[in-house]
């Protein structure tokens, strides 16, 4: 692609271009006051780096890997954006997400925070967003750290606007803050240990170095602190503690954004870990995923799910159905055949379609009702605001797995995939919990559609600047539930990516 | 001239344009009272056109989407179909008449979604019916759960709300824990979930594993209410009359055991099935079913679950059929989703009559009303008889050859089981007969008379009688289901 021209070089600069729009746009919002013009600058920025992701994903299909090199410093010295299809997939599915979900922003996060704080928003919205895009792209160790703190950050200041509504979101705000810097730290020890016995950040060579070592002491510490800084950062149980607090009391838009990408952006450094980085010492990763791994995305599941069933408040219910859901990802991750990490990506795209819409119908019923949502406020809500809640409707069958909705696809190919393995034990209990799922689930929707609203409940209006996002969102379940073909197909291409050696 | 295609798409969409159009007609009366029966006769044109084609031989099918690579959302009419689809659209016209009688009868609110709720589980049940594989029978069977659910709560009391958490949680949870991973299982050793006759299973599956994935099944397919997953059924008749008539006597019931069916012959094949000796302890837990929720029956003075029970055992008939798996057994089992469908839709009508015209729900209550109520009784009577077995109601046809088949396979104690039942069956629903003639007045109750829920149900007598005399259509298809 060196035949120079403009569209030559815009397309050798997509890796980077997905991470820099928003970062670079952060502060132009930052210093503006009126706070529509800052929203379309950050739907701008956020949409950029959407419509770069798409160009990747499309040249990933057809040429495989895209590399870019920071300042032109050629890698290992330099810092290096690398490309595959894994990475584009993640990249597609996260800038797609978070550009709807800044598309729905404005009206929602316009009732739920103070109006001055608009501009500050807006600008850790794009760092944010900005930050967990580069933890994907990048191919570089150290530079993962860095993209880690930016966004982890912006991502504190995010949650603890919640503050307006509810003052339990600075102590959540804290509590991540603290956790999320711990989760940090470990994995930039991890990284100096590699880095001592090797002498390279950069992730590919790292890669091939490790292989060469095989083994040693350094070696072990340096993958336990790195896998278990992240396991923190992607709420992998018993990490998760961060997590239930932190979606619960952030701004609506705000727990769409991070629910749809944050996490996700982890598990895919996870799985970057695994099977890229450590790929050469595969004694060590095979006993992490047997030992840590799959046990612990199994408590996971278990107990994400059933503090979900004992859940009240909307908002804090769906995050601890985060945790289950985070689990199934990571347990694809975890038993490692190409069928389970392939379906742990479409899970990574179903799971930020169906939170990211829920999420966002939950802002919904906030901004109407002006109080928290919890199942005493959503008595008979379904006849008061019918638009708003046959879409959280619809999200909500699609995370219980009803058929033709993209959680349906998830499962299909989940269980598919542990079957395969032969785990008839994970595969009970993954069916177990998914049935237990549908409890939580159902506790909202019968008090939602099946309870008279309570006498002189004022009627509620339904604003379309909410609304209409979270249709796309929603009929977006309904569409990768009838067909799956992009999507499965372009799982299999990522587990292929990351299992066959990657970078 | 309609081609077999075209009339599949457009019995399958049929009521899904009605449920669509409910809620704009819910100012309309007439055309909104009008859309359940005429979506009813529309959709059982197609639904003969669709039977006539496959009687003929052919195939009709229809392809609507690829979801991945080897799972595609494709209808193709098996002759076991065409007659579940018959089934569900044909009885749809007289439920659609009834409901109408009863809902304004009984006064029940939200009329408007109750009407688009019952025509998108028509829908579920016409999509199950003529589903070309594993896939796009397990998604609507789901759609039919989740979309009854709104029909079983829909008094939205305590009791409803209770009532719709046990369904929800017995056939969803089921579905998910049992019957996902048997349809995954399917497809991982066969690659493909189409139906064909003589099954896809038998060069792909251990002989050994076939028990298990039977039961996965048979217990995975709550629908088919097979003891111990029977209790959402009796729970169920919390809902108006017109839901229990025709989705928990007819259409969600008839799904399950047509999935059973469908699962044996199109799936396992039987011959696989018969030679891996699978079926032996189905045959036995089919025939506990069938008499002890009899003895359940008579204890029960609710009329509606009375006949709930009833239900259960009169499934269990169909899963027999099945699990002795023999051609005549299973041409018995195919029959009598037909004269059990209407034979217990009549029942149901019934007392969804005495309900809206006396107020009465307790048999020990029919006491000398046999006479205020005429019609009304003497279609239970017939409706009685064929269920009974008794000729000339059509549903000896079915009952007679469940017996041969039984004989075929050598399984006596079989022969006995089925004739208990029969006795059982007479005790328990000529008893509201005997009660409602020969028995002193014990409530004196003003008759109001609504004729739209008398209507239906003598005409579903009538047509349990003359299923025993035209019965060649159904009976060609059945015997086309076992044909090599």
């Amino acid at each position: 692609m060196n035949d120079g021209g403009l569209i030559a070089i815009f397309l050798q600069n997509l890796p980077v271009l997905v991470v820099v729009i928003p970062l670079l746009l952060a502060p132009v919002v930052a210093i503006i006051t009126a706070p529509r013009l800052a929203w379309a600058i950050s739907v701008a920025g956020v949409g950029g780096a959407f419509l770069a992701a798409i160009l990747l994903q499309s040249i990933t299909e057809s040429i495989g890997r895209v590399t870019y090199h920071l300042g032109n410093w050629e890698p290992p010295w330099g810092i290096e954006f690398v490309v595959d299809s894994a990475t584009s997939l993640t990249l597609v599915i996260m800038t797609g997400l978070a550009f709807f979900a800044t598309l729905y922003a404005r009206a929602s996060l316009m009732s739920e925070i103070k109006h001055t704080d608009l501009g500050k928003c807006y600008a850790a919205w794009l760092l944010a967003s900005g930050g967990l895009f580069g933890l994907v792209a990048t191919g570089d160790a150290f530079n993962l750290f860095v993209f880690l703190e930016i966004s982890a950050l912006s991502s504190v200041i995010l949650i603890s606007m919640g503050a307006g509504a509810d003052r339990r979101a600075l102590s959540a705000g804290f509590n991540y803050l603290v956790i999320g810097a711990v989760g940090a730290t470990f994995y930039v020890i991890g990284v100096g240990f590699v880095y001592a016995i090797t002498g390279t950040l950069n992730i590919a060579d790292l890669a091939a170095r490790i292989a060469d070592i095989g083994g040693g002491a350094a070696l072990y510490a340096g993958f336990g602190f790195m896998i278990a800084g992240i396991m923190v950062k992607a709420a992998v149980f018993p990490v998760h503690i961060w997590l239930p607090a932190a979606y619960g009391y952030a701004p609506s838009a705000v727990s769409s954004l991070l629910a749809a990408i944050a996490t996700k952006a982890a598990l895919y450094v996870l799985a970057r870990l695994l099977f890229t980085l450590f790929a050469g010492v595969p004694d060590i990763t095979e006993l992490a995923v047997t030992y840590v791994i799959v046990p612990l995305s199994l408590a996971g599941i278990f107990v994400g799910t059933v503090m979900a069933i004992y859940e009240k408040d909307i908002k804090l219910l769906l995050a601890h159905s985060s945790v289950a859901q985070i689990g199934y990802i990571a347990l694809g991750f975890g038993l490692a055949s190409s069928a389970s990490v392939a379906a742990s990506f479409v899970h990574i795209g179903n799971h930020a379609l169906i939170k990211g819409g829920l999420f966002m119908a939950v802002g919904g019923f906030v901004a109407a009702l002006g109080s928290r949502a919890n199942l005493a406020s959503f008595v008979g809500i379904g006849r008061r605001m019918p638009i708003t809640a046959t879409a959280f409707t619809v999200c909500g069958l699609s995370l219980a797995g009803l058929p033709l909705t993209a959680g349906f696809i998830s499962k299909l190919y989940l269980v598919r995939a542990i079957l395969a393995e032969g785990a008839y034990v994970i595969t009970a209990l993954v069916l177990l919990s998914s049935a237990l799922s549908l409890i939580y689930l159902w506790k909202i929707i019968e008090v939602m559609w099946m309870q008279p609203a309570p006498a002189k409940a004022p009627n509620l209006a339904e604003n379309p600047a909410i609304y209409v996002p979270l249709w796309i969102v929603a009929l977006a379940n309904i569409w990768f539930g009838v067909d799956a073909s992009w999507l499965v197909a372009a799982s299999r291409a990522a587990a292929a990516a990351l299992l066959g050696g990657g970078l | 001239m309609m081609t077999p295609q075209t009339a599949l798409l457009f019995g399958i969409l049929a009521p899904l344009v009605v449920a669509c159009l409910t809620p704009f007609l819910a100012n309309r009366p007439v055309w909104s009272d009008a859309a359940g029966p005429i979506g009813g006769v529309l959709t059982f044109i197609a639904a003969l056109h669709v039977a006539l084609a496959v009687q003929a031989g052919e195939t009709p099918r229809l392809f609507v989407a690829q979801i991945a690579d080897g799972l595609a959302i494709d209808f193709a009419v098996t002759p076991l179909g065409a007659i579940f689809g018959l089934v569900a659209s044909g009885l749809w016209i007289f439920a659609g008449l009834y409901s109408v009688g009863y809902m304004r009868g009984a006064k029940e609110k939200h009329q408007t979604r109750f009407a688009a709720f019952y025509a998108v589980a028509v829908h579920a049940a016409m999509a199950i019916a003529w589903s070309g594989n594993l896939l796009v029978l397990f998604i609507f069977y789901e759609i039919l759960t989740f979309s009854t659910y709104p029909l079983v709560t829909h008094k939205e009391s305590q009791a409803a709300r209770d009532a719709g958490r046990l369904y929800m949680s017995i056939l969803v949870g089921t579905s998910i824990v049992l019957l996902l991973p048997a349809v995954i299982w399917v497809w991982m050793v066969t690659g493909n979930l189409e139906f064909r006759s003589g099954g896809i299973l038998a060069d792909a599956l251990d002989p050994k594993m076939a028990p298990v994935l039977l039961a996965l099944f048979a217990f995975g397919v709550g629908k088919a209410a097979l003891m111990p997953i029977h209790r959402w059924l009796p729970a169920a008749m919390v809902a108006p009359t017109p839901v229990s008539a025709l989705l928990h006597a007819v259409a969600v019931v008839k799904a399950g055991v047509f999935t059973i069916l469908t699962v044996v012959v199109y799936v396992f094949g039987i011959d696989f099935l018969s030679a891996s000796g699978a079926t032996t302890w189905l045959v036995w837990l089919a025939s506990f079913t069938i008499l002890s929720s009899s003895f359940v029956a008579i204890t029960k003075d609710d009329i509606k679950a009375r006949l709930a029970y009833s239900t259960i055992s009169q499934l269990s008939y169909i899963v027999l059929g099945a699990a002795i798996a023999s051609s005549v057994a299973l041409q018995g089992a195919a029959l009598h989703i037909v004269m059990h469908a209407a034979g217990k839709i009549t029942l149901f009508f019934c007392a969804g009559a005495i309900y809206v015209q006396a107020h009465l729900t307790k048999i020990s209550e029919l006491d000398g009303q046999g006479r205020e109520m005429p019609w009304v009784f003497a279609a239970f009577f017939i409706g009685a008889l064929s269920i009974i077995g008794i000729p000339p109601a059509g549903g000896s046809w079915s009952k007679f050859m469940l017996m041969v088949g039984a004989v075929d396979s050598q399984l006596y104690f079989v022969l006995a089981v089925l004739g208990l039942s029969s006795l059982l069956n007479i005790y328990y629903l000529l008893e509201p007969l005997s009660r409602g003639f020969f028995r002193p007045k014990v409530k004196d109750v003003t008759i109001e008379s609504h004729p739209l829920v008398v209507i239906p149900p003598v005409i579903t007598a009538l047509l349990s009688l003359a299923l025993f005399f035209y019965v060649d259509l159904f009976a060609d298809l059945a015997s086309l289901m076992v044909a090599p």
